[in-house]
């Protein structure tokens, strides 16, 4: 892992957190990697709000159904689970 | 015949104030809200005049979350449906939300976010909206939204007749109410269409006015859009005796009927029968009627047609105004912002005028039109008037409390 990529990692992280605590009404610092996004108060359609910002702002599709959110093998239960999906759909998508 | 129906609240934001006291007050200066509009593209328009609502500020009003979510038409409503709650100093127990509902009429739901929508997908190129689109836009929004803020849990739902959506919307609550179906309804109607599209697309139609409203006035040349809503509360006479609560005045008949003739052209066939049937439907005759409020778009098509519908019903005709000279046509909204003129009439004795007006015109068949100034007059019944593309026609009759 070279130096680029984990700043590149970090940057991705760090947006990703603010587009979480932004829906969440709380600060960016107040949130762990380990706090699922239930326990942050978001509803479905706060999660609505949450994909519509991930794909303007990285760019990427999310292919994530309300009614089969297991389907895509996306796992967007906590902090941390997001920004790993994220990153993954950054590396697919973006190259 | 079943319970008389209490009017014990009013709210109501549009061009000429954002409450009631400053719109009465407006309506019976005979104060014109009409001039020039500001929006995105507006440029492009032929017509650039309106009854738009200036200094609106959602993030004043209204939380970040509330703002993505509420159209513009959604805030009008929510704000106005707030202050008739607070007039009417409204509290219900659990038992009684059930047998509380909403009602409003809109004839374009949520206009500005479909405009920003397809502006974003088709003019800018982007591949997606926000996703709150439909939630916003969905003509039901309003009444969704009112029903939520205020836990009201028994039937809700939206009208959409075009200009007489508002009409139907408070003519609906009222039967639920004077039938028992419910015991308070909140009853109106929302508006705002003046963006782009909107306006873009009543171009087409030849009916809008470059210059200003006038209606039954020789100098007319067509109809004003307006913005904002209405909402009242409609509630059980005697519950709102025994709360001690003003009465601002009886909701006493309502009728519709339908042309069923022209898309667009009014018949005044149908006009005639709506106004008969509210009357009979108040157990009221044409003599009773101190004041009508015109459906008075200002266009040629509509002056005529109901003027002449208000001579076959009445021998004698009362003071006619059309105050959409002063706030425009608020379309879905129009017949409840309009309520707010015929409570000036029957409560405070003060007819607001028909604004604007220059020339005596003989298409008005000699109607008394209260010329640009308001009048002092004891009014103890009243009509209003709504008159929708579709042939739709909506008229209730109104009492003065007591």
């Amino acid at each position: 892992m070279d130096g680029n990529f984990l700043t590149l990692e970090d940057g991705l992280q760090r947006k990703v957190v603010a587009i979480l605590a932004a829906q969440a009404l709380r600060e960016p610092s107040g949130l762990t990697l380990e706090m699922t996004l239930e326990s942050l108060g978001i509803d479905s359609l706060g999660m609505a709000e949450i994909i519509f910002a991930i794909e303007e702002d990285f760019d990427v599709q999310v292919p994530f159904n309300a009614n089969d959110p297991d389907a895509a093998g996306l796992d967007l239960g906590t902090v941390g689970s997001v920004c790993a999906a994220v990153s993954r759909l950054v590396r697919e998508q973006r190259g | 015949m079943g319970r008389r129906v209490a009017i014990t609240g009013a709210g109501t934001v549009n061009a000429l104030a954002l409450d009631v006291q400053g719109s009465l007050a407006a309506l019976t200066a005979g104060r014109v809200a009409i001039g020039p509009m500001d929006f995105e593209e507006i440029d492009r328009l032929s017509v650039k005049i309106g009854g738009q609502i200036k200094d609106w500020v959602p993030e004043d009003r209204f939380t970040r979350q509330e703002v993505t979510l509420y159209d513009r038409a959604v805030q009008f409503a929510v704000e106005a449906g707030r202050q008739a709650i607070a007039e009417a100093g409204l509290e219900l127990s659990e038992a009684e939300a059930l047998r509380a509902g909403v009602v409003l009429g809109t004839g374009g739901g949520g206009y500005n976010t479909i405009d920003e929508s397809y502006r974003a997908v088709h003019a800018q190129g982007k591949n997606r909206v926000h996703p709150f689109t439909i939630p916003k836009l969905m003509h039901n929004a309003a009444a969704a939204h009112l029903a939520m803020r205020h836990g009201l849990k028994g039937p809700s739902f939206t009208v959409s007749t075009a200009c007489a959506s508002s009409n139907h919307a408070m003519g609906l609550a009222f039967q639920m109410v004077r039938s028992g179906a419910t015991d308070v309804m909140l009853a109106g109607g929302a508006e705002s269409t003046l963006c782009f599209g909107g306006l873009k697309a009543w171009e087409g139609l030849r009916v809008m006015s470059p210059d200003g409203c006038r209606p039954f006035c020789a100098s007319r040349n067509g109809m004003v859009q307006g913005e904002g809503a209405a909402v009242f509360v409609f509630e059980d006479w005697d519950r709102a005796v025994a709360r001690g609560v003003p009465i601002l005045a009886e909701v006493a008949g309502f009728a519709m009927t339908s042309d069923a003739g022209d898309i667009v052209l009014p018949d005044p066939d149908g006009a005639t029968r709506a106004m008969q049937g509210a009357l009979a439907d108040a157990d009221l005759t044409p003599e009773a009627i101190g004041y009508i409020n015109a459906h008075g778009t200002g266009t040629a098509a509509n002056d005529r047609s109901e003027a002449e519908a208000i001579r076959r019903v009445f021998d004698a005709p009362p003071p006619v105004s059309a105050t959409k000279s002063m706030h425009g046509h608020l379309l879905g909204a129009a017949g409840a912002v309009e309520l707010l003129s015929v409570i000036s009439a029957l409560r405070d004795g003060v007819i607001p005028p028909t604004a604007g007006w220059r020339e005596e015109d003989p298409a008005v068949l000699g109607l008394d039109v209260v010329p640009n100034e308001a009048r002092r007059a004891q009014v103890d019944a009243a009509l209003t008037n709504a008159f929708a593309f579709g042939g739709m026609n909506a008229c209730l009759a109104l009492k003065r409390a007591g």
